[in-house]
This record gives structure tokens, sequence and C-alpha cells, in this order.
């Protein structure tokens, strides 16, 4: 029964989001003030069915109805009730209930809050998430339902992934996809505003809170990724250029890039086209992240031979939304006039170049992930492309980018004195070498890149914190006005400074940890002990231990340092009986500036396989991209974004209107 | 007109096009040579460590009764999709499943049927692929479905689904049976 209604709430929410994608739309063509206000209950009513839906199967998920497929194939009674409910998200159906559980929750906002929207604009903009939305719940109710009955009924469900049974996997698809979805926002403006044929600052104004804060989600669901990679894989590293990985960068980079872009676009008056293009391109790689990683199409296009069906309904799906938006930018967007001209040495200039840095990364990466699948449509080879084309390729492309990110925020809007900026920056170009310099002293090997990821780390961090100073007049004025100037500058700023040092800080955490880690693998029997940077790792044993729905063998490591015990620690090896699945658990002690790692392998002969690693600065790397999600938030707290955007008039009135 | 502004959607039809043809070069059927042709003549080992528990496979074992020969590969993803469908046709006891072993290492191949299951009642190693060849075998995973008098009636590239199983597969085996 519940399943029958979640799947009748799913009906209905499609119907509205029919009516929603169509009457406010029509309704802004013909100036029909009934129509565009359908747009209003259409949104609200959609949210409700579809978490009316989301709760049906979260429900069917905890009681662990069997006689529900998709809980049926990815659930179990033995599984402890978190698993169960992030069970809810950890399959393809359900994770796209979620996709538009989401949506109609942003799609509700803009509704309820846009209230300082002009009226036209907020309905195209409701028109435009209401089509998305009917695309997702078409795709769901047609393909895939998570609602099937099965029959007959399984006396017991088939497992949860053990790969996802974690909590650091059981949040990182939600918090992913506020992030896709929330860059969805930025679409349907963008939409909306070519349709209107005008953007402005007002415009912008308004995508820009919404753009960060799909950022901030995304930095932080890509980090709890990689930090789950990184615990959980057992083989220390953090990131492998995968393409399900790959698929959720991509977004990021197209998103950060909008970002920046949305500034010059609310600030002056420019680049506005572009603007445009990249909120369509990003929510599209949102979108190719979602399904393609779903569909398993990244692997070989013969896996949309499991389901044709579904697989045709993504493709069309994919060139409805990316190839009508890009066939409407391609008509629309010559008409849109920018205002504001600008010199290539300015803030704007630094910002193109940013743009231009991360959008050809982005390119970068897409061909890598997607050059096999390419390959593999012309009838070539099976090939798969690695780490090595991507560290060859996007790495250099960084390099420019981090060292345009020191200068940039020191130039003026318009035109700005490159060679006072510069010589601002002399005292961060010193520290940048001297820490480098340091490295090379003390550290006892190192590759002329790791110098060099040290040097750009510190330049980002002390020219972040030199513009900083700059601005509150730090050591120029008396500190109690620098005080009152930091007191009053306002929280974009603090954000800025932020994400950047907290970029620093990654840089910092990624060259150190892959320059200086240090491996050991071995065969160890109970009482042997390895020596790893320093530290005496002795095996006591291995014991068998049971968890609520895993049996595991235990590793007791005693970690000692100069004969004084430092930690003991217990790296396990589990399998998960219902899917016969083997998972490491490595065990890891932190300082803060690095970590001591330890996984138990298989048992060889009458010894275990261990692997042990020293991961130097890896804290720095989870803990920076933490600090860029904070200097998001910080600078989405901004005054200006919690009154609201400027109305037309004023931003009419300060002659920043595009085109009539 | 300003042309750049078509520059975008004309890199992404280019896209499209590419994987669309993809798609239609690899759909889930492709016409074989061999369909309704007799098998090809060959005489398959055993896999070595295995040589007790299974037989190998030639094409004197292919006469009689209609059977699927299915060439798989422990190294093979999309093998590893199809092998639950694999083993639950083994379970329902409808058609025997005769394996090829294709370009594997024979312990690899072992633990793999060891970890996943084994639905083969026999298989052949064809360790550097010359069988396969004489099969037209192209990728793996294929399945053949060969009737009584050792004739292939149809050819299936790329994992099975249940579809494929329910509307194509066992129709045929069913016709074909005595």
């Amino acid at each position: 029964m519940i399943a029958e209604i979640g799947h009748f709430a799913l009906g209905l929410a499609l119907i509205l989001a029919c009516a929603q994608a169509f009457f406010p739309l029509a309704g802004a063509a013909r100036g029909r003030v009934l129509w565009m206000n359908v747009a209003e209950p259409a949104a609200v009513g959609q949210f409700a069915f579809v978490a009316v839906a989301f709760a049906c199967l979260t429900y069917l998920y905890i009681v662990s109805d069997f006689s529900v497929a998709t809980v049926a194939e990815n659930s179990n009674s033995a599984l402890p009730l978190l698993y169960k409910i992030a069970g809810t998200w950890g399959n393809h159906e359900g994770s796209m209930v979620l996709w538009v559980l989401i949506l109609s929750l942003f799609g509700m906002s803009v509704a309820l809050f846009g209230g300082n929207l002009p009226p036209q604009l907020r309905a195209r903009v409701l028109s435009v998430q209401g089509m998305i939305a009917a695309g997702f719940l078409l795709f769901i109710v047609l393909t895939s339902n998570p609602f099937l009955r099965l029959v007959p009924v399984p006396a017991n469900g088939r497992d949860l992934n053990p790969l996802l049974q974690d909590p650091g996997l059981a949040f990182h698809p939600p918090f992913l996809y506020l992030g896709y979805v929330g860059f969805s926002m930025a679409f349907s403006f963008a939409i909306a505003a070519l349709i209107e044929g005008r953007v402005d600052a007002a415009w912008a104004r308004w995508v820009r809170p919404w753009t960060l804060a799909a950022w901030c989600f995304l930095t932080l669901g890509i980090a709890m990724g990689s930090w789950w990679s990184y615990y959980t894989l057992g083989w220390g590293g953090w990131w492998a250029w995968d393409p399900v990985e790959n698929a959720s960068f991509m977004p990021w980079l197209a998103g950060t890039a909008l970002l920046h872009s949305a500034i010059v676009t609310e600030k002056r008056d420019a680049l506005k086209s572009w603007t445009i293009l990249l909120a369509i391109l990003t929510f599209s790689l949102s979108l190719i992240g979602t399904f393609l990683v779903r569909s398993g199409v990244l692997t070989s296009v013969h896996s949309f031979a499991n389901d044709p069906a579904r697989g045709l309904f993504i493709l069309l799906l994919l060139g409805v939304a990316i190839g009508g938006s890009l066939f409407l930018y391609a008509l629309r967007a010559p008409r849109l006039k920018s205002g504001g001209l600008f010199s290539a040495i300015s803030r704007e200039g630094s910002l193109v170049l940013n743009n231009f840095l991360l959008a050809v990364g982005a390119a970068t990466v897409f061909i890598g992930t997607l050059y096999p699948l390419f390959l593999d449509s012309i009838g070539g080879d099976k090939v798969s492309v690695g780490p090595p084309y991507f560290n060859a390729t996007f790495v250099p492309l960084m390099v420019p980018m981090i060292l345009v990110m020191g200068i940039g925020p020191m130039l003026s809007w318009k035109r700005a004195d490159l060679a006072g900026a510069l010589s601002r920056l002399k005292l961060a170009a010193a520290v940048s070498i001297v820490v480098a310099f340091a490295a090379f002293i003390f550290a006892t090997h190192g590759s002329v890149l790791a110098y060099g990821g040290i040097a750009l780390a510190m330049w980002l961090l002390a020219a972040t914190l030199i513009e900083f100073a700059d601005r509150i007049r730090l050591f120029r004025v008396d500190w109690r006005d620098s005080l009152r100037r930091a007191a009053a500058l306002p929280r974009a700023a603090y954000g800025m400074t932020i994400a950047h040092a907290g970029l620093a800080i990654v840089i910092a955490g990624i060259t150190v940890s892959s320059a200086w880690r240090i491996e050991s693998i071995q065969v160890m029997r109970p009482g042997d002990s390895v020596n790893v940077a320093g530290y005496t790792f002795t095996l006591n044993g291995v014991t068998e231990t049971q968890g609520p729905n895993y049996t595991a063998n235990q590793a007791r490591f005693t970690v000692t340092q100069d004969g004084k015990p430092v930690a003991v620690m217990l790296p396990e090896k589990r399998l998960y009986p219902v899917q016969g699945m083997p998972i490491t658990a490595a065990a890891i002690r932190t300082n803060g500036l690095f970590d001591l790692y330890a996984t138990l392998g298989d048992k060889t002969g009458d010894g275990w396989t261990t692997r042990i690693y020293f991961n130097p600065l890896i804290p720095w790397l989870f803990g920076g991209a933490v600090i860029m999600f904070l200097g998001g938030l910080v600078s989405l707290s901004d005054r200006r974004y919690r009154i609201g955007a400027p109305t037309r008039k004023r931003a009419l009135a300060a002659g920043a209107r595009a085109s009539a | 007109m300003p042309y750049k502004y078509f520059l975008p959607i004309a890199l992404f039809i280019g896209i499209v096009a590419i994987l669309m043809s993809g798609l239609w070069r690899n759909p889930e059927k492709l016409p074989s040579a061999l369909v309704g042709k007799p098998v090809p003549q060959f005489d398959l080992p055993p896999l070595p460590g295995l040589e007790d528990k299974k037989r190998g496979l030639s094409t004197a074992d292919l006469e009689g009764k209609p059977v699927l020969v299915n060439v798989f590969a422990s190294w093979c993803i999309p093998c590893k999709v199809e092998h639950p469908l694999l083993m639950r046709l083994k379970e329902s006891g409808v058609v025997p499943i005769y394996g090829i072993n294709y370009k594997d290492k024979p312990e690899d191949a072992a633990r793999w049927l060891n970890e996943l299951g084994d639905p083969y009642q026999r298989i052949g190693a064809d360790r550097n692929g010359r069988v396969a060849i004489d099969w037209g075998v192209y990728g793996v995973p294929e399945t053949f479905v060969v009737d009584a008098h050792g004739r292939i009636l149809h050819r299936s590239v790329g994992p099975l689904t249940s579809s494929d199983l329910e509307k194509t597969i066992l129709p045929l085996v069913k016709a074909s049976q005595p």
C-alpha cells in the first residue's frame, strides 16, 4: 500500500511539473498574470508530492519491505538502521527520487522567497525548473520506478553494496546532488534570461548565491568522496582520476568558473553571454555526472545494452536539455550586449584568464574521461586513460591559474596597475621561494615538482593574506583603525580570503602527501615489527570479530616511537556474507600534520599481508577542502544576499540595463 | 548573424553524433556470418586446475540438444554483469550453458568461478583466443544459441539482459527442443 501511495505521488508530481512547465512560460509570453501565478502553487505542490514519495520509499527501506524490487536488491534486514536509510539513495532508482526531491525543494524556495524577482523572470525560471522536473519524473516513472513490486517476495534482500556501508559514503550522494541540482538554478535563470533577452546586474546577483551554494555542497561532496576512497579502498590514495570522480569534478571546475564570471557580470555588466554559456555548461556537466555514472555508460557504450530503454531515455533527456539550451543560446546570445569595457590588465582581465584556464581544465578532464568511450564508439581499441594523462595535462594548467589567483584580487576593476600589484606581492614571492628552499634543504628526497608545488601553495597563501592585510591597511594605520576596517569588510571578501587560503592548504596537502608518502608492504607474522618513518609498527596478532552484518579479521598493531608507545591501531578486513564481498577498513591515526595508516590484507602462509603508510599533510588536504566550503558559506551569508537582489528599477537607473 | 554563438551547439552535436554512432555500431544483436551455419570445428582442453571437475569443450559436445555457448573471461567487467543471470538460468535447468574461457589465466578463471559461482556444465580454455576467432567473437561476453544439430541459431554480443533471454534466446531454445 505504501509503495502504491509513493508511486501515485510521483505521478501527481509529474502532472504538476508539466503544469508548472507550461502555464507560467505561456503566461509570461502573453502577459497573463493568472497563468504566471500557476507557478507558485505548482512548485509547492510538486515538492509536497515528491516528498511524500521519498518518505514512502524511505519507510519501505526502514521496514525492509522486500516485496519492493529496489529494496530487495539493495537492502537487507540485518543492515544497521543508518544504512537502511542510506540505502534509499544507494541505488539508481532511489537516487533519482532524491535528485528530484532536491530539485523541487529548490524550485519551491524560488516560488516562496523569490518575491522580489520581477514576476516574468520568476515565472520563466520556475517554468524551466518545471521542465527539468518533468523530464526527471518521466524518466523515473517510465524507466526507473523505485516502487516496482516483486513476485515472489524474497525472504531477505541482497544487501546494500558493502562499499556503501560507510558513514562517509552514506552522505556523499546527497551533498553531490545538492551541488548538481543547485546548478540547475543557475541554468534555469540562464534560460529564462535568454528567453527574456536580457541579463543585468540584478539577474547576476540572483544567480550568484545559488551558484555559490551549489559550489559549496559540491566541494564538500567531492571532498567526502575523496576522503572515503582514502580510508576505505585501502591503497592510501585519495584521487585516481576515475571516470566517476571526474564526473563530479567537471561540474565543479565549470561551476568555479561560473562563480567568478558571475561576479564580473554583476559588478561590471560584462561577460554576459559567457556567463550564460557557463551556466548552461555547468548544469549540462552536472546532468552528465548524474546520469553517466548511474547508467555505467562510462565504462563502456555496451552498458547501455543492459537496459536499452533507460539508456535511450537518458540520451534523449540529455539531448533535449543540453542541445535545446545550446540552440537557444546560439539564437539569443548575440542579442546580449555587454556594457562594461575593461583593459587586459584589470580585475576583469584576471577573472577572464581564470575562467579560460578553468574551462580548458574542465575540457581536458572531459576529453580524458570520454576518450575511451569515443575510441570504443568508432570501433577502436579498448583503452583507459589514467593519472599520467591528467597529471601531464591538467596539472600544468593549474600552475598559471594559481599564480594569477595570487595577483587577481590585488588588481582594480577596469584598468589596473600590474607593477604596483606585483611590488606588493614581493613578500609573497620571497616567502614562497624561502619555504620551497627550506623544504629542499630539510627534506631528504623530492622532485622539482614537489618543491614547485610547495612554492605555489605558499605563494597563494601569502598573496591571499597580503591582499587581506592590504584591505584593512594592516601596519599602515593604527591597529584599531585596521580592526574597524576589518569589521566593515563585507562577508563576501572574507569568503574569498578563506576559500583561497583553503585552496592553498589543499595544494600543500596534495604536494607533500604525494611527494613524501612512505609505503611499506610486507608479510608479517604476529610479533613481527616494521619500521616506517621512524615509527615501529608491531603486529600483536589477528583476531576474528563480529560486526552487525559482517565478520572481520582485526589486526592489532602497537605503534611506538623511540620505544615510547604512540598508538594502538586496529585495521580490519571485513567480509559481508550476503554479497560475499571483502572490504578493507583502514586504521588511521592522525595528528593534523600526518597520518599513520595501516591496512590488513590476506593471510599469506602463516603471516598476513599488511600495508603501512606514512601520509604527510594528508589532513591538510581534507581540512583545506572543508575551509573552502566554509569560505563559500561565509560569502553566502553576505548581507547583500540576505536582503535580496536590487530591483530592476535601481539597476535601470544605474544605466546597467543590457538591451531592450 | 554571428556564427561563433553556434560553436557550442555544433560541438555538442559532434560529440553526440560520435556517441550515437557507437550505439548503432554496437547494438545488442550483431549479424554474424555464422548464424544458420554449423559451429566451427574445435577441441578445447579443460581449465588447468579444474580438469577433474569440469571437462573441456569440443564440437562433438554441441550435438544432441540445444545449448548456450557463452564466451567469458575473468577480466571482463560486463561478464560480471551478466553472471547472475547465467546462474539463475543454470538453476532453472532450462538449457545447459557451456563456457569458452577467453584469453584468461587459468588461476584467475578458477578464482572467478569459485567466488561468483560456476554456471557452466563444461568449460573450454581458449588461452590464445584462436577458437574464439573461428567463432567470430570479437569481444567478451558473447553468447551463442546452438541447436540440437550443432548449428548456430543466434548470437548475442555484450552482457545478456533478462529481456534478451526471455524475448529471444529462450523461445529459440524452446522451439529447437525435440
